[in-house]
């Protein structure tokens, strides 16, 4: 296929139109000190301020490691994390094209729990309890200001009867009856309130309530009470779940009952992979476990068959199948068909990287310069297009033609590691140029040695057309070991390094393979040119 | 045009004039080393990068830019424009005292004395952490070490194991010296820097193993094994001359220009690369290849050769 120049130049201007697409398309994402980026201040959410300085430090410190990791894993490249003044963390993110998507790499708590769902016939027996804790709370007035004045009926389980059937079309009309205010007689007992408990309507799945969707900050407001949770049934919580349900023209959520305590966390998960349920094509998270966290959830589940196991994820319930069988180390968390694969692998990330100890909120938000100063960027801008200019001028000057031959490689070469760094969506920082001037200075260098060679070859005698060939020839092995010398290199240093280490080792992988193929194709191809039509004696200019 | 054609330097021969210039500087660095620990406790002079240090913020009332805020101050501190074009962040090193207060004063003073108190004012003050952990260095070393053990074993199987080893030996010479230097002239250690060593380690295995293909070729060349192995690396090294010639002067070239006018901020990063072509030059004809030369007279050339009783075959 290579056989002829023709065919050569032709794969040569088709890669060069694909790697300089590839840089169009794609652009070449540079770093924080090229470019700067995105600011965050984090902090450690302690609204009480009850938390000390060597706790904060110390969830700071944990904090730094797993968003260090989960950004390394998110692909940014050379993010900057710092710690300051031993409460608050910076995280600067270079090349972010989805902000928001980035805010929830860095701040979810990606909490996991497995827990046990529990029949409702407690916490149904508990309602009037937590009712009478609400009230006692808050007084008839804020109740009323909350629009929460509900009287009980005569039935002491209003929600049961209402909903009991578990006809869904007809527990939604009931709903709104329900919805309208009685005004209290004033001769009324307190305890015949129910501001709770009317909010809770009897859910289709075992173990659940469902809540109207406009409801849940109310709901949420009463279970955030201290008072309602000691009247809960013990060792039992109630959790808000993922999903929306619609019932008629309303949509509900469903509250769970659950153990209070999870039989097991997030922090025995090994490993977390994203994927596509085919058969109900969705969006899912597989995970692994430890062994010992397998032994576990295999014990438990082998107890529990028949029973629901809820997923927790940052305290919201995920998904709660049935146990049909013991479950050992692999399991699954299944995300909807709605939910995008992207948002599954942004949760796998997470899972991974583990979870945050703590809440995080992100205190402020900026967007900064380079940090290398745009004035120094201009000025190695400048210094870079000169040095450039120099290497072909002494190209030209010092080889002639296969000079003028060598820089037209060295364009081919530019184009391709430029493009190879935009399509792999590598963000070009400063450590990273240094990898690029390594490179260019090995293509530059290859090609010294082959024009060389070629002239070494020619003084010995030979004709134009055998120097040029032994010329490539013997060049080869010096070029090839060379190279791969530094490839290995390159890429252990990917493998094993971090933040500039990497950035470096990343453009030095793409330059070397890009100035081999520059080097002992592009040249070639050219001097393959430059040499028909000539004949054995005919003189070249190298 | 040619350079240094038909050259027959004597490099073997004087290696062991570059072997007390080699063994000068790398004690010299090392006493280097030894005295900033005694002096500062740390061997190098780790930047704000490593160690952390202040974060100050400023808002400036004047038109002014992140060039004229360096320009103002030292030179060396990183500035960057924070949210609008008015704010800037300026990380520095923590003052002696360890006070940020100091640092502030200090920043307060050098851009009140260029643009008079009320062009800015400094709305922020912080000590940060470093920017990057312990780890990195301890992971980049176990990199290194890691890829050196790699590329003796490619360089084994390509050559011969001696070449392999004469090469880790120089590379390993090269990222000493500039260890030294950097020690020696108290270079602040910042990120580039740590790229700029990496560069150095591969520039200088390149050229190595540039001579190294040139000697293993005359070694297989009809003859060599009666010829003086120091003849025929001196030759090897002669061959490859205008190669060396022509690319290390285009790269120091184009490494001169950077530094000339790459400005403030990249000036220690192009400093050391400058360095390192330089050593890296020296280190493949003076330390690689007379080590090549060392470890065939100390250990000859392996058992195998040795048993069948040939004549002593001269391979270099």
């Amino acid at each position: 296929m290579f056989k002829t120049p023709r065919s050569r130049l032709i794969t040569i201007v088709l890669l060069t139109a694909l790697f300089g697409w590839l840089l169009y398309s794609n652009g070449l994402k540079l770093g924080l000190d090229l470019q700067g980026g995105m600011h965050l201040v984090l902090e450690v959410d302690d609204p009480e301020g009850t938390m000390t300085v060597e706790a904060k430090a110390d969830m700071i410190d944990r904090v730094d490691r797993i968003i260090r990791t989960r950004i390394d894993e998110f692909g940014v490249e050379e993010p900057l994390i710092q710690k300051v003044g031993g409460e608050r963390l910076i995280v600067e993110l270079a090349g972010i094209s989805d902000e928001d998507r980035a805010k929830e790499i860095v701040q979810r708590n990606a909490f996991l729990e497995f827990k046990l769902v529990l029949p409702t016939t407690d916490m149904t027996a508990a309602l009037s309890r937590i009712d009478r804790s609400v009230v006692a709370a808050l007084g008839i007035d804020s109740i009323r200001a909350l629009g929460r004045d509900v009287v009980a009926d005569d039935q002491p389980e209003i929600v049961d009867l209402l909903f009991g059937g578990g006809d869904t079309a007809v527990s939604a009309e009931q709903v709104d009856t329900t919805e309208v205010v009685e005004e209290v007689p004033e001769e009324d007992p307190l305890d015949n309130l129910q501001p709770f408990s009317s909010l809770l309507n009897i859910g289709d799945v075992p173990g659940t309530y469902l809540i109207a969707i406009e409801d849940e900050p109310t709901v949420q407001l009463f279970l955030d009470m201290d008072e309602v949770q000691r009247a809960l049934p013990r060792d039992q919580a109630l959790q808000w779940g993922m999903e929306l349900v619609g019932r008629g023209a309303r949509t509900y959520k469903y509250l769970w009952v659950l153990e209070e305590d999870p039989f097991l966390t997030g922090d025995r998960l090994e490993e977390a992979t994203a994927g596509r349920d085919p058969q109900f094509n969705q969006s899912q998270v597989q995970f692994e476990l430890s062994r010992a966290g397998g032994r576990t959830f295999g014990q438990f589940t082998g107890q529990h068959i028949g029973d629901n196991l809820a997923i927790v994820l940052d305290g919201a319930v995920q998904s709660a199948p049935v146990i049909r069988d013991r479950i050992g180390a692999r399991g699954q968390i299944d995300m909807g068909s709605g939910t995008p694969l992207e948002e599954a692998s942004d949760l796998a990330l997470v899972l991974r990287a583990g979870a945050l100890p703590a809440k995080i909120n992100i205190i402020e938000e900026r967007t900064v310069g380079p940090s290398l100063g745009q004035d120094s960027i201009d000025a190695g801008r400048i210094a870079g297009m000169l040095g450039i200019a120099l290497v072909v001028l002494v190209m030209m000057a010092y080889y002639r033609v296969a000079g003028i031959l060598a820089v037209g490689a060295l364009g081919v070469y530019i184009i391709l590691v430029l493009g190879g760094l935009a399509g792999f969506g590598a963000v070009l920082t400063v450590p990273g140029i240094a990898g690029l001037i390594l490179s260019i200075g090995m293509a530059v260098d290859a090609n010294v040695l082959i024009f060389e060679r070629i002239r070494e070859e020619l003084a010995l005698g030979r004709a134009t057309r055998t120097a040029v060939e032994e010329g490539f020839q013997h060049a080869f092995s010096a070029i090839m070991d060379a190279n791969m010398t530094t490839l290995i290199t390159a890429l252990i240093l990917f493998q094993f390094g971090t933040g500039p280490v990497r950035g470096f080792a990343v453009t030095l992988s793409i330059g070397i393979v890009a100035s081999f193929f520059s080097a002992l194709f592009v040249t070639r191809s050219f001097f393959l040119v430059y040499l028909q039509g000539k004949k054995a004696s005919d003189p070249i200019s190298v | 045009m040619r350079l240094f054609h038909d050259a027959s330097y004597r490099f073997i021969e004087a290696r062991r004039k570059a072997y007390i210039v080699s063994g000068t500087v790398l004690t010299a660095g090392v006493i280097f080393m030894i005295t900033n620990v005694l002096n500062t406790g740390s061997w190098q002079n780790y930047g704000v990068d490593f160690t952390g240090g202040s974060l100050i913020q400023i808002q400036v009332y004047e038109n002014l830019n992140a060039g004229d805020l360096r320009d103002a101050l030292d030179g060396s501190d990183e500035i960057t424009r924070f949210g609008e074009e008015s704010e800037f962040v300026v990380r520095a090193p923590v003052a002696e005292d360890g006070s940020i207060g100091a640092v502030a004063d200090e920043i307060e003073t050098q851009l009140a004395a260029a643009f008079g108190e009320e062009a800015f004012e400094v709305v922020r003050t912080e000590q940060v952490g470093a920017k990057v952990g312990g780890e990195l260095q301890l992971k980049a070393l176990y990199a290194i070490l890691f890829s050196f053990l790699l590329t003796l074993i490619y360089l084994a199987i390509r050559f011969e194991l001696r070449f392999g080893m004469a090469a880790v030996i120089a590379t390993l010479h090269d990222i000493l010296i500039t260890l030294g230097f950097l020690a020696a002239f108290r270079v602040e250690i910042a990120l580039p820097t740590v790229a700029a060593i990496l560069t150095i380690l591969g520039y200088s295995l390149n050229d190595t193993i540039v001579v190294f293909d040139r000697i293993r070729e005359n070694m297989h060349k009809k003859g060599a094994r009666k010829r003086d192995p120091v003849d025929l690396v001196n030759q090897s090294i002669n061959e490859t001359l205008p190669r060396t010639i022509l690319t290390s002067g285009t790269t120091l070239a184009v490494l001169l220009a950077l530094l000339v006018l790459g400005g403030a901020v990249i000036r220690d990063f192009t400093v050391v690369l400058i360095l390192g072509v330089i050593i890296g030059t020296y280190s493949s004809i003076f330390v690689a290849s007379p080590a090549l030369i060392e470890i065939q007279n100390r250990w000859g050339l392996g058992r195998a050769g040795e048993k069948k009783k040939r004549p002593q075959p001269a391979t270099v």
